[in-house]
């Protein structure tokens, strides 16, 4: 994929930092993560790449509190990601790889169920904010209606991010968000992540392998290696980068014998 | 198995802490009521006509053998309020509404729903287990009076209709008068409503802890189940005993 859009600059930065200390993680006795120390900078879109089993998702989930670690910290906007009622303190919203939207809902009910369940609007001003989020991801009306086992795997992954907008994140995390798409509407999706940067001036944090997404979104980038932060820096610096697995990564293309 | 256990006490006081928003998931506690009822009325009724046939068939001829054929009706009538309809109500829901919910919960955790829902700063315990606890503790109750009333009428039929019985529909509903009591039948509630309790909190435990793909689904049914059949089996007998001073009371 060619760069979607020029390198962000957020011109509103009410994003919020993330500062992760010794993160370690491990499943049995599989070690995971091993000891991750990083900063994210508050309203940069900052990806993470690696290959498969890198323990990306993993620390994706750290972020936002669906996994404990076993040691180490994460700090978002200064405050321990462990702390009681962070959720209402900060807006952070997640992109999961398979859209994590409710099959037992419409796409309307998914995308306003922040609104609808913490009573923040009346119905009538749900749907009007409903309506603007999916035309600002560029779905028809008439997809409200639908459910999500009647859309289309890129269907499915714009209306997770307008149920992301929602909630007027200020930490939104995308995993994988290209996978299983064909090469427009990855396009389309990227776009979608620095557009949604740009906006709002949120952080955003991307796992993904795909390279052509991560060079062509990020401010930064981080490659993850065997549970620890092999190489960081913009994409530039990636490029020029020695680390023999991030070469052999980058360099990796298909080509018929 | 005892951190199974211990999960599932857990879950079952931030169910109890949770009760306060039990009005405003009102919505969604009548869609689940709407699916008991939907899948299970008719199942309960018609387990429960042949449940009391059966109680009368196995019964009535060494009764009336005996002279005793006027007891009929307060026998099966005990039977089914304080033993039969509660536990094998408590079975249907088991079989037919728990493994229901733990698959309804254990795909939805398998494919990333309710982590969805944390993210949204939504609680799956308010979300998705106190209706579905609250529904089955209001529905397994309303059922068991239904299977009463079927099953009672089953019996009738029966001791009516068999030539080694041939009870009068008078002597045994006037025999049922005589001998059941409210408390009888408050014991069966009771008792259907623990179960109920039981049924919702493991089934919602087996689906929200479900790991892996469809496999796992599949064990998160088994285990609700089993582990629902098992427990509602040792708790029939200790509620019978606890229940056993409070069994004298208000007569029909």
């Amino acid at each position: 994929m060619a760069s979607p859009v020029p390198p962000p600059t957020s011109p509103t930065a009410t994003g919020i930092p993330v500062a992760v200390r010794g993160l370690r993680k491990s499943f049995g006795d599989q070690a995971v993560l091993k000891g991750v120390d990083l900063d994210i900078r508050a309203g940069e879109v900052f990806v993470l790449m690696g290959p498969s089993g890198s323990g990306k998702s993993v620390f994706l989930r750290h972020l936002i509190g669906l996994e404990a670690p076993d040691s180490g910290e994460i700090r978002l906007g200064g405050e321990l990601a462990t702390s009681e009622g962070l959720g209402e303190r900060y807006r952070l919203a997640m992109v999961f790889q398979s859209g994590g939207l409710l099959n037992s809902l419409t796409v309307a009910e998914n995308v306003g169920l922040y609104l609808s369940e913490h009573r923040l609007k009346p119905s009538a001003e749900i749907a009007r904010v409903v309506a603007e989020k999916l035309a600002a991801v560029r779905l028809e009306p008439s997809v409200a209606a639908k459910y999500p086992t009647e859309l289309s795997g890129g269907m499915r992954k714009r209306v997770a991010i307008a149920r992301a907008l929602v909630t007027d994140p200020q930490l939104v995390l995308f995993d994988e968000p290209t996978s299983e798409l064909d090469p427009l509407v990855a396009l389309a999706i990227g776009r979608e992540i620095v557009g949604l940067n740009h906006r709002t001036g949120a952080t955003i944090v991307v796992v993904t392998h795909d390279r052509d997404l991560a060079f062509g979104i990020a401010d930064r980038i981080a490659f993850l290696d065997g549970g620890e932060i092999a190489a960081i820096g913009s994409p530039a610096e990636m490029r020029a980068s020695r680390h023999p697995l991030l070469q052999q990564f980058l360099a990796a293309d298909f080509k018929p014998e | 198995m005892f951190q199974n256990f211990g999960e599932m006490l857990l879950l079952f006081v931030a169910v109890g802490r949770a009760l306060p928003r039990v009005w405003r998931e009102r919505r969604k506690v009548a869609e689940q009521l709407f699916d008991i009822g939907n899948a299970s009325l008719f199942m309960a009724c018609t387990l429960s006509l042949f449940i009391g046939g059966v109680l009368a068939l196995q019964t009535g001829p060494v009764l009336v053998e005996r002279g005793l054929g006027s007891a009929l009706g307060g026998l099966v009538a005990l039977g089914l309020c304080k033993e039969l309809a509660p536990v094998m109500m408590a079975v249907l829901i088991a079989g037919r509404i728990g493994s229901a919910m733990a698959a309804e919960l254990g795909s939805m955790r398998v494919y990333q729903e309710i982590d969805a829902l944390r993210t949204l700063n939504i609680n799956p315990v308010h979300y998705l287990v106190l209706p579905r606890v609250v529904a089955i503790g209001l529905a397994l109750p309303c059922l068991v009076v239904f299977a009463n009333l079927v099953g009672w009428l089953g019996g009738a039929i029966v001791s009516l209709l068999n030539d080694r019985i041939a009870v009068s529909w008078s002597g045994y509903f006037g025999n049922i008068r005589e001998t059941v009591d409210f408390s009888d039948v408050a014991n069966g509630l009771v008792k259907s409503f623990v179960f109920a309790v039981v049924i919702g909190v493991v089934s919602c435990h087996q689906g929200l802890t479900t790991l892996g793909g469809p496999r796992g689904v599949g064990r998160s049914v088994t285990k609700a189940v089993v582990n629902s059949l098992v427990l509602i089996l040792l708790l029939d007998y200790v509620l019978t005993r606890v229940l056993l001073p409070f069994d004298k009371g208000w007569r029909f």
